[in-house]
């Protein structure tokens, strides 16, 4: 007969201290688990880039209804337990009661609310929960102004996110410097100038007095009389423990919930983890700890002795481009000495605190790569006095040796932390990588590492790499080119969060280590930006590669191809003579059909370029973008006007759709085919976006390719409707655009984020679909335009020409 | 003997761009930086014989649009791993005007 274990609140701590004890023991409790919010586990951490649009709640769910089935548990989740009776060890809830063997409280903590004037009003939120991250996303907060009380960890993070939805911020705090508890003096102010960079306002030593309104929050009042308009006021002052239900029980509660270092509580079958317990005086916010009593209690619910010892922790603020870490004790005192580095010009900030010869005490603001390291040292106690001349220069100036992170890594004990979120070292990783996990996801699903808030996920590569040598290939690079350690992903996500909107600004604000980037790295940054920013980015020609700056395909000699643009690949008698009259006129040394069923006009000269633009114009022909990162080819077949096993108009939707999407940019080339039926002769099943018609409508596939690659389409959507068949390509595309790393085609895309993803958005979720539908439109009513127009006048013509001639000169 | 002749206008130039001048011995591709010095090089990259002048230019280096050999201006040099080096000559710029040392271009080996 199996014991029974009750779990009240399913958190991030007890969703950990479940999945050890299923490790260990799956079979010796019959599980039930509690929880007031609706929902079961999920990684409250990460509830910031939710709230700032960068995730959504599936991405941060760290436990499904599916696992919880798997392992049995039964779910009562939405009902909150009201009361506990120890001596008939049953728990009760409005609706029902549950029989216990051992009880587990886990019920977290709650947001402080300041006792002000005004703070029940609609408006007034706190930062907590999934609901309260909503509250703030619904209030359409764009453009409004939000007040955000608390300038500590949780409220900067409110403020950031808010901000990056585009929300007029202001954040009010009480002591003279943000997150005084982590950083000192200097850094908050470095904090406070980077937040106000952003066009965050901060007002530190400020005290809120009331908030005023009628119906719903208006404004803040403070102190000294400053009034802050508010649509939405923020309350992120702290938090204290849940211990309501406990303190009824009759168990010992000082601030938190009294537990012992097996986690017990003053009733040996009552326990208690998280933010709710109280520890030798300690209570705990930060999750490290938190996954540590986890860890110590599933092992006490199996008998066995185990003893919880909080260590050191570090703290890192989750806000985008803000780099700050925090550990130990920076305070002044007798006998520290301090070890300051400053370089205002690039805002950076680093301080150590010695007593004894050892570091105590770590603050860094601008450039936080070696925390980790300095933070080792701390735990370790290590003697620092030899190398103090350069401690604070990092790990790459001990020994004089050169900057390799790989030795760095290489030199790490095998108890050096790596995951700070999850209290993951060295040794756990490099023994999942030598019992066959070598790739990142098999790492991460076997030891949690960078599993939470991933900044640590290079140094768990650098772990892999270092413990697999050669046999270890990342799962994509990790930085963008040689010029920055950003990685194409990060520098997509930098430019939407931080506004960025020029080449220069992306270099000078995340760090490019080269004056001018380079030629990877440029028409990548090109792109990004022309994709995010259409109304308001200029389009760069020199980050442009040489095809899409002259807009003809470069060949082996230096000449250029010239390609002309024929709907759905349908051309008429006379655009066939103009083009035959162009390849005459300009001595094109050959004609050839390309594979996508247009005519490729070859060898011609630069200079000749506009020349034959401007003739082909005349003819109405236009640029078939043959050369561009953009929509290339609509391929069809004829349809059923003349074939005779033809469904639909499968001509027509390919012009259709060729007249839609041309000339739009794109991280890659896209090509289109449209077959009337399935013999497919267009080969739709191979391109990037494939329709295939048949009797009852369109079967949509997506992501095939026929190069370095080949590989069929996947099925994305059937519709009955041509116009539906139109507005899901239109979306998947618009997706690709906004998506993709730059150079990679839709096959690899999906590959990366899972047709599912693909699906869920372009198909399932229409009000999605047609939003991505109108921002593809709006980017394409600025960058819908035939290039060979702009370039066929007089004053252009000369540009493409030598700027001088000496020849003449050399045969007098 | 130096002997600069005036090219064109600093505008003609694209920035972060070249235009080319002619010469009986083959073109020489005047480049443009960010911060508007210029350089003068052989149009023809020793590798396969690509147009620099198509190149992306960056800093004072131009990466060959045919297979991404990437050159200091300076110097001529390749850079990285490939070996290589094409001709450089003198250029400046003067009033918003860009002067070639005529005396050192091709045309006076051809003479």
């Amino acid at each position: 007969m199996k014991k029974k274990l009750v779990i009240i609140g399913a958190g991030m701590a007890s969703g950990r201290m479940l999945e050890h004890l299923f490790d260990a023991a799956p079979d010796l409790y019959d599980v039930t688990l509690f929880n007031e919010e609706p929902r079961g586990n999920y990684n409250r951490l990460m509830l910031s880039p939710v709230l700032s649009g960068e995730k959504t709640y599936e991405e941060i769910v760290t436990h499904d209804a599916g696992w919880y089935e798997t392992h049995g548990v039964t779910c009562r989740f939405g009902e909150p337990v009201v009361r506990i009776d120890r001596e008939a060890k049953v728990v009760h809830t409005n609706y029902r009661s549950a029989e216990y063997d051992a009880l587990v409280i886990a019920t977290g903590s709650a947001p402080f609310i300041i006792p002000v004037v005004g703070k029940e009003l609609p408006g007034v939120v706190t930062y907590r929960d999934l609901e309260d991250t909503h509250a703030m996303i619904d209030a359409g907060i764009a453009g409004k102004d939000a007040v955000v009380i608390g300038g500590g960890l949780l409220g900067l993070e409110a403020a950031a996110g808010m901000a990056a939805r585009g929300a007029s911020v202001t954040v009010i705090h009480l002591m003279d410097h943000l997150m005084e508890r982590q950083l000192d003096p200097a850094a908050g102010y470095l904090l406070k100038k980077d937040l106000e960079s952003r066009g965050i306002k901060v007002h530190c030593k400020g005290a809120t007095k009331a908030i005023l309104g009628h119906e719903r929050a208006e404004a803040v009042l403070l102190e000294d009389g400053t009034v802050y308009p508010a649509d939405l006021v923020c309350m992120a002052v702290g938090i204290r423990p849940e211990t309501r239900i406990a303190v009824d029980a009759k168990l010992e509660v000082e601030r938190g919930i009294t537990v012992d270092d097996s986690m017990r509580t003053t009733d040996p079958s009552i326990f208690a983890l998280g933010e709710c317990v109280e520890h030798r005086q300690q209570l705990f916010g930060l999750v490290a700890p938190l996954y540590d009593q986890a860890r110590v209690l599933a092992q006490t619910l199996q008998g066995e002795a185990a003893e919880f010892r909080p260590v050191q922790t570090a703290t890192k603020l989750k806000v985008t481009g803000c780099d700050l870490f925090s550990a130990g004790d920076f305070a002044d005192g007798e006998g520290r000495e301090d070890i300051v580095f400053r370089d205002p010009g690039r805002g950076i900030y680093k301080r150590l605190v010695l007593k004894d010869n050892r570091i105590i005490g770590i603050v860094m603001y601008g450039d936080t790569a070696d925390g980790n390291w300095f933070y080792g040292l701390l735990k370790d106690g290590t003697d620092v006095s030899e190398m103090r001349d350069t401690l604070i220069f990092g790990p790459a100036f001990q020994g004089g040796g050169a900057p390799d992170p790989m030795a760095a890594v290489a030199a790490l004990p095998p108890e050096a932390e790596i995951c700070g979120c999850n209290g993951i070292c060295k040794g756990q990783i490099v023994e999942a990588v030598q019992g066959g996990a070598t790739s990142l996801d098999a790492v991460r699903a076997q030891t949690k590492a960078s599993g939470s808030c991933g900044t640590c996920t290079g140094l768990v590569e650098q772990v892999m790499q270092f413990t697999l040598g050669d046999d270890f290939t990342a799962a994509a690079p990790a930085c963008m080119c040689g010029c920055t350690d950003h990685s194409h992903e990060d520098v997509r996500r930098l430019i939407k969060s931080m506004g960025l909107k020029s080449i220069p600004a992306v270099m000078q604000e995340l760090g490019w280590k080269t004056p001018g980037g380079c030629h990877s790295c440029r028409p990548a940054l090109n792109f990004y930006l022309l994709a995010e920013w259409p109304t308001e980015y200029r389009d760069d020609r020199q980050s442009r590669f040489v095809n899409e700056r002259n807009h003809a395909n470069i060949q082996k000699d230096g000449t250029y191809s010239v390609v002309p643009r024929m709907w759905g690949g349908v051309t008429t008698p006379a655009e066939l003579r103009a083009i035959a009259d162009a390849a005459d006129k300009y001595d094109v040394p050959m004609v050839k059909v390309t594979g996508g069923q247009r005519i490729d006009l070859l060898g011609v000269s630069k200079e000749d370029l506009p020349h034959m633009w401007a003739d082909l114009n005349e003819a109405g022909l236009v640029s078939g973008h043959a050369y561009s990162k953009g929509l290339r080819t609509v391929k069809t077949c004829v349809g059923k006007d003349f074939c005779r096993f033809g469904t639909q108009d499968s001509t027509g939707l390919g012009i259709r759709l060729e007249k839609l999407l041309w000339g739009s940019w794109t991280p890659h080339k896209v090509k289109l085919g449209v077959s009337g039926c399935p013999r497919n002769c267009a080969e739709a099943t191979c391109k990037d976006v494939g329709v295939v018609c048949v009797d009852s409508g369109y079967n949509i596939s997506v992501a095939g390719a026929a190069g370095m690659e080949v590989k069929e389409t996947e099925h994305l959507a059937s519709t009955p409707s041509e116009d539906e068949a139109v507005e899901i390509i239109t979306a998947f595309i618009q997706l690709y655009r906004e998506n993709a790393k730059y150079l990679d085609r839709p096959y690899k895309w999906v590959a990366k984020v899972g047709l599912d993803w693909v699906i869920e958005r372009v198909v399932d979720d229409l009000a999605g679909r047609q939003a991505l539908v109108e921002r593809f439109e709006l980017s394409q009513s600025v960058y819908r335009k035939d290039p060979w127009a702009a370039h066929s006048t007089d004053r252009e013509r000369a540009k493409w020409a030598p700027m001088a001639d000496f020849t003449l000169e050399a045969a007098e | 003997m130096t002997q600069f002749v005036d090219i064109g206008a600093l505008e003609d130039i694209p920035v972060q761009g070249a235009r080319l001048v002619r010469t009986a011995q083959g073109c020489i591709a005047v480049f443009r930086t960010a911060d508007d010095r210029v350089f003068a090089l052989d149009d023809r990259c020793p590798h396969k014989g690509g147009p620099l002048s198509e190149g992306i230019v960056h800093g004072t280096s131009v990466t060959c649009p045919l297979h991404n050999w990437v050159f200091d201006m300076n110097t001529g040099a390749a850079q990285g791993a490939d070996d290589g080096q094409v001709g450089t000559y003198p250029a400046r710029v003067e009033g918003g005007r860009v002067l070639l040392d005529a005396s050192a271009l091709p045309r006076h080996s051809a003479a």
